[in-house]
């Protein structure tokens, strides 16, 4: 397909061993890698149409498996704590995000590199290490563990994955157009509000959706720091995994993975019509 | 207006600050601390009422015992060896399969290349867990590929795969594959196609062309997707215990295992503070060698 595009004196030389942009099996790899990592997840979603209550054994296509789900109390409610979690941890984390983007996008100060490690390391030590700390903290602190707990060792890592959009669309933003709202006599105050803002908008926005995903996933922090009362989905999910698999837990985790499916796609649209308007 | 922001960058980095970095220091204040059966599980606590007295009382009472039963008890030095090992192996496999895939999409045509690397990064934003869990169904003795295996003869009875250390490098590479493919497709997307060619004409095959061309300009792709692979795969915990069947022992499943029916948090805040150190060790010696690649050119 390539080879038609390209220019004609440009094939002529092409050199003995052949085009260095096409190599030999690099399709076939492409293909086993998106089976690879595609077909787990289709197969997933497959079975949890199958009638059957072996999962593995398909038998027939039916609703079944997600109207249980639907219908059974406590998917209901650790769905609610999900939802509630993933929202009040995900609006803190944005609000932080955004905050420590404007700093560190307008000005340079000392001290910008240990924000940057800040906001950074919670992605780079590894979940259980953070997860069992944040644990002992709250222990020693003397919060009970639940719902706040929970919420609280979320924006940790949220914070991150709020922070990148926001930064980089801050990055990409004219400068020259908070100049010329001074020009025409705007303080900064009015400045920021009206001009920067609102050209950040996409930028937070992608951040929040981005952090509500991350939360929502969460497993390891969640089962480490929650307590009774503030089981998720994931946990949920992970207690009946332990017994074996089953069909409604393969109909519940298609949701799941539809909602993050739905939201990352928005998530990026969201960045994409920032990549428009900078053109 | 200074002082109002400085509040403003304050207000984030000791949210940071408080939740995240503070932890590691009573972890590493438990990790000192002995095992006792009282709530919070462990001893001493810094009573401030006795005054000095109280405070010299406990850092006396901290010792380094749970590091040195660390460093002892053989089984815990092997979980880490496998831990070690079971990372090693499985970034070296997620390289092997990320590699040309990266190079696949860096030389796409540049219209595709928004679309595959969506559809790398897609799954890294589903949850996890599902992710493994999808693996369950598919390697168990009744499994999918048992009986695809089975129905085309290539086996006469089933594979056991799920609960091994097969089951683990398949779940891990999986889960953690865009962190590999992603920094190496930065690296060979700026790579300028026409030094291949030129390895070409100076008579290089394709063996020699990748060995000494385009490897090398890939490195530092190459060492990030391996750390970025290493760590996280260091710490698992979710893919050993549910596709390894906590057979195959590594450190999360230790630490957890503390945490949960032993409730010997001392301990457990060794385990965790020793891993800690692994992952330090580790990126040390990426900045390291990154540094000298920076220095060398």
């Amino acid at each position: 397909m390539s080879d038609i595009a390209q220019p004609a004196a440009k094939r002529r030389f092409r050199p003995l061993a052949g085009d260095p942009r096409h190599w030999p099996g690099v399709g076939f790899m492409a293909a086993l890698f998106f089976g690879y990592v595609y077909l787990p997840i289709f197969i997933l979603i497959a079975l949890s149409f199958n009638k059957n209550e072996l999962v593995t054994i398909w038998t027939g296509f039916s609703f079944d498996w997600y109207l249980k789900a639907v219908q059974n109390e406590a998917v209901l409610r650790a769905a609610w704590n999900s939802l509630l979690i993933a929202t009040i941890a995900s609006l803190c984390a944005t609000a932080l995000a955004t905050l420590a983007a404007v700093r560190m996008a307008r000005d340079r100060f000392a001290g910008q590199i240990a924000v940057n490690a800040m906001v950074a390391l919670p992605l780079t030590v590894p979940e259980i290490v953070t997860a069992v700390s944040t644990l002992m903290f709250f222990s020693v602190v003397g919060i009970t563990q639940g719902l706040t707990t929970v919420i609280l060792a979320h924006t940790v890592f949220c914070i991150p994955f709020a922070y990148l959009p926001i930064r980089a669309r801050l990055d990409g933003l004219d400068p020259k157009l908070a100049e010329a709202a001074g020009d025409l006599y705007a303080n900064p105050r009015q400045a920021f509000r009206m001009i920067t803002l609102p050209l950040m908008m996409p930028g937070i926005m992608s951040g929040a959706v981005l952090a509500f995903i991350i939360s929502l996933d969460d497993f390891v922090t969640t089962f480490f720091v929650g307590g009774a009362g503030s089981t998720t989905l994931p946990v949920y999910i992970f207690g009946l995994i332990r017994v074996g698999v089953s069909p409604e837990v393969n109909a519940i985790s298609s949701i799941m993975l539809m909602v993050s499916i739905a939201l990352v796609s928005i998530s990026l649209l969201l960045g994409r019509g920032h990549e428009r308007s900078q053109r | 207006m200074k002082l109002a922001r400085r509040l403003l960058i304050a207000v984030p980095y000791l949210w940071l600050f408080v939740l995240f970095l503070v932890p590691f220091g009573i972890v590493l204040k438990i990790a000192l601390s002995d095992y006792a059966l009282s709530i919070p599980p462990y001893a001493p606590q810094l009573d401030l009422a006795q005054g000095w007295a109280g405070i010299k009382a406990f850092f006396g009472a901290l010792d380094f015992d749970n590091f040195v039963f660390l460093s002892t008890d053989d089984l815990y030095w092997k979980a880490y060896l496998s831990s070690v090992r079971i990372a090693a192996v499985s970034t070296l496999l997620a390289l092997l399969v990320g590699f040309p895939i990266a190079y696949g999409m860096a030389n796409a045509p540049e219209e595709w290349r928004p679309a595959l690397m969506m559809a790398v990064i897609l799954p890294f934003w589903t949850s996890f867990l599902i992710r493994v869990y999808a693996w369950m169904g598919i390697l168990a003795n009744e499994g999918l590929l048992n009986q695809l295996l089975l129905r085309l003869g290539v086996i006469g009875e089933p594979l056991t795969i799920l609960n091994t250390n097969v089951a683990v490098y398949i779940g891990i590479v999986y889960t953690y594959l865009p962190f590999m493919v992603l920094p190496i497709y930065a690296s060979l997307e700026k790579m300028d196609s026409r030094l291949i060619e030129a390895a070409f004409d100076l008579g290089a095959d394709r063996r020699r062309a990748l060995l000494r061309v385009i490897l090398p300009l890939a490195a530092p792709g190459i060492a990030a997707g391996c750390i970025l692979v290493f760590v996280p795969a260091l710490g698992a915990y979710v893919t050993p215990e549910l596709l390894g069947g906590g057979k195959s022992m590594m450190i999360g499943n230790l630490i957890q295992s503390q945490f949960g029916a032993a409730r010997n948090w001392p301990f457990g805040a060794a385990l965790g503070f020793a891993l800690l150190a692994l992952v330090l060790i580790a990126m040390t010696i990426y900045a390291l060698r990154t540094q000298q690649n920076g220095n060398s050119r």
